[in-house]
């Protein structure tokens, strides 16, 4: 069984974001990149299965601009096979990366397709959703537990009430919660061996898909900030103080 | 005008809050509202529902594939009755996360998730980055929109005061059978719930164990409060994940939330910025959860929390 992994950039989760002055979108000109943790989380899973011999190949794909040879490379060094790139300046939106994996998907024939939850950049929390219906196939997303036997899958996912089990026949879509496993270092040996595993790039425009950006951001604001409030000096005046608020 | 389906959420019997709070969106937004109850047993939500203010007509589709709400069982029904609608909702939950990108992609339209503010029709607010930036999105008028509604920017509707129509609906469509529900395993607690908790007390890391987290029961206990924890604590195996408050737990905005022993990271903040009033217990004056706390305490929980407990019994 081969796994196709989604592995997106994004803007390094413990960068402070700051809008543009002009409002046209949030500074990322020399801020720190990385891997969407939720992502080296499927990385990892995908890794794992591969090493408990569940699987024999496995594929990172990341949709994004020509200079992101390096982000490949980290994904390879984590231990993946091999990478699709496909190449395009232009951000996509969850709809058109759903429609560009499905072509991934239809290209490489995956017995399991593992993306992140969520991209911490858009925090959409789609694509994996949507995989799933333009595939035709089960998804179970938010995963924190996952144990593959007998062409079906059995995922703990993270919901609201608590934890629900799934069992989906595979193919199948899963989409992982930050619990699922704790993603591995990169060792250094594995970036010298990462040097000649291929990454096959692929022109987004060659491959046909209809583009589904229909959504026009606008303006981009930063959030209204809270005052910083005041510091009381013991139990007696913070009980005070939320009595005077009538919160107590 | 706009014509809005709501699609809701329930659970044993029971209609969740967070359907209120889409209607508060579809009010915004203006128009005709309706709610649709997907179920095995429909009745009960589907009541709970047509007594919302601002609702007209609930379409309630009973069907035994229906009794756990699987994405991929209850998407092609949304599709085929979606017809005629400019817009579909879902509460920014588990459920309607899961859900509505499923129905999206089946319609080939673009999700708006996590509104926070309608500006128009056609124009919504949504956080991203954590919240770090908010973003003002304009979705194409000549498509259905489809948009998850962030629960904690919303007041519930009223209920009771209308009594909407309720029509049944089966459509003729085969349903997969790929997907099977197994269990769900449900924390029980007699506390009120986390999301619409007026208080919430949470606890972090600093508590140091399952055991020690008793005094942050106690003392929520005391005031009548919900419980939450941060990452950390639930990673840590001392509460179950769905208390978790944060960016990838539970978005809230109680009254009154009070931090014990979390350093205040900026993914658990986006989960409490609609808080009224924060109050910050830590051990740490550089801590950041003080710069956004209206009232910081800085000193030992463990000294502090009991002291607590007992000056609000
Ligand atoms: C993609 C992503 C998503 C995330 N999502 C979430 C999320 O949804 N929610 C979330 O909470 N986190 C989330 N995190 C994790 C987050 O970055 C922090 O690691 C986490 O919130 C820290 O939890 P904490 O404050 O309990 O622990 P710590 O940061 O370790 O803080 C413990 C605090 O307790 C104080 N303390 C210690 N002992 C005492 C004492 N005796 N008395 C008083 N104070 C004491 C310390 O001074 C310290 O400030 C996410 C991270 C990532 C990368
Ligand atoms: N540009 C991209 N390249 C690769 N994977 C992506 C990309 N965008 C989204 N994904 C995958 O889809 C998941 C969910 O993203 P989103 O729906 O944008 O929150 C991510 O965690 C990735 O696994």
């Amino acid at each position: 069984m081969k796994i196709l992994v989604g592995y997106k950039r994004v803007v390094d989760y413990n960068v402070r974001i700051q809008v543009q002055p002009d409002s046209s979108g949030v500074v990322t000109d020399g801020v720190k990149l990385a891997p969407n943790p939720f992502d080296e989380i499927a990385l990892e899973e995908a890794l794992r299965l591969r090493e408990q011999g569940l699987a024999n190949e496995v594929i990172v794909a990341a949709i994004g601009p020509a200079n992101m040879q390096s982000h490949l490379r980290n994904g390879l060094a984590m231990g993946a096979d091999r990478a699709i790139h496909v190449s395009t300046e232009q951000a996509v939106q969850p709809l058109t990366v759903a429609r560009i994996l499905l072509k991934l998907v239809a290209q490489e024939q995956p017995g399991l397709v593992i993306l992140g939850k969520q991209a911490i950049d858009d925090d959409s929390s789609q694509t994996g959703q949507m995989l799933a219906a333009l595939w035709d196939r089960p998804q179970a997303t938010f995963a924190s537990q996952l144990s593959i036997a007998d062409g079906k899958a059995t995922v703990v996912r993270e919901v609201d009430a608590g934890l629900e089990t799934l069992e989906v026949d595979l193919p199948a879509v899963i989409t992982t919660d930050l619990r699922l496993n704790e993603p591995r270092f990169i060792k250094l040996p594995n970036i010298m061996k990462a040097k000649s595993k291929p990454i096959d790039t692929i022109e987004l425009s060659s491959l046909g898909v209809e583009s589904g950006d229909h959504l026009q951001a606008i303006r981009y604001h930063p959030p209204q900030a809270r005052q910083k409030g005041v510091m009381v000096k013991d139990v007696a005046e913070l009980v005070e103080a939320l009595k005077a608020k009538g919160l107590l | 005008m706009s014509k809005i389906l709501i699609i809701a959420e329930h659970l044993n019997g029971h209609l969740n809050p967070a359907t209120g709070k889409c209607v508060s969106c579809a009010t915004a937004i203006g128009g005709e509202i309706h709610v649709l109850v997907l179920g095995n047993a429909p009745d009960a939500p589907a009541a709970e529902a047509a007594k919302l203010a601002g609702v007209t007509k609930i379409i309630s589709v009973a069907r035994s594939e229906n009794e756990h709400a699987l994405a991929a069982v209850f998407a092609p029904q949304i599709v085929a009755l979606a017809a005629g609608y400019s817009h579909l909702l879902t509460p920014s939950s588990t459920f309607g996360k899961d859900l509505l990108p499923r129905v999206a992609a089946l319609l080939g339209v673009a999700q708006i998730s996590d509104i926070m503010a309608v500006d128009g029709p056609y124009t919504f607010q949504r956080p991203i980055y954590a919240g770090n930036a908010l973003v003002t999105i304009e979705a194409p008028p000549e498509q259905t929109v489809l948009g998850t509604v962030r629960t904690a920017s919303w007041p519930g509707a009223a209920s009771g005061s209308s009594a909407a129509s309720i029509e049944s609906a089966s459509p003729e469509i085969t349903l997969p059978s790929h997907t099977r529900f197994i269990n769900l395993q449900q924390g029980k607690s007699d506390r009120p719930d986390l999301q619409s908790a007026a208080k919430v007390v949470s606890g972090g890391r600093a508590l140091g164990s399952a055991e020690n987290f008793k005094l942050i029961y106690q003392f929520a206990d005391a005031l009548g409060a919900g419980v939450g924890a941060s990452r950390a604590a639930v990673d840590a195996g001392y509460v179950p994940n769905e208390m978790q408050v944060g960016q990838t737990g539970k978005i809230i905005a109680p009254e009154l939330y009070i931090a014990i022993g979390i350093s205040g990271a900026i993914q658990h903040l986006t989960g409490i910025k609609d808080a009224g009033t924060i109050v910050a217990i830590n051990k740490d004056p550089e801590a950041p959860i003080f710069e956004v706390a209206d009232f910081g305490l800085v000193g030992d929980l463990f000294k502090i929390v009991p002291e607590l407990t007992a000056a609000v019994c």
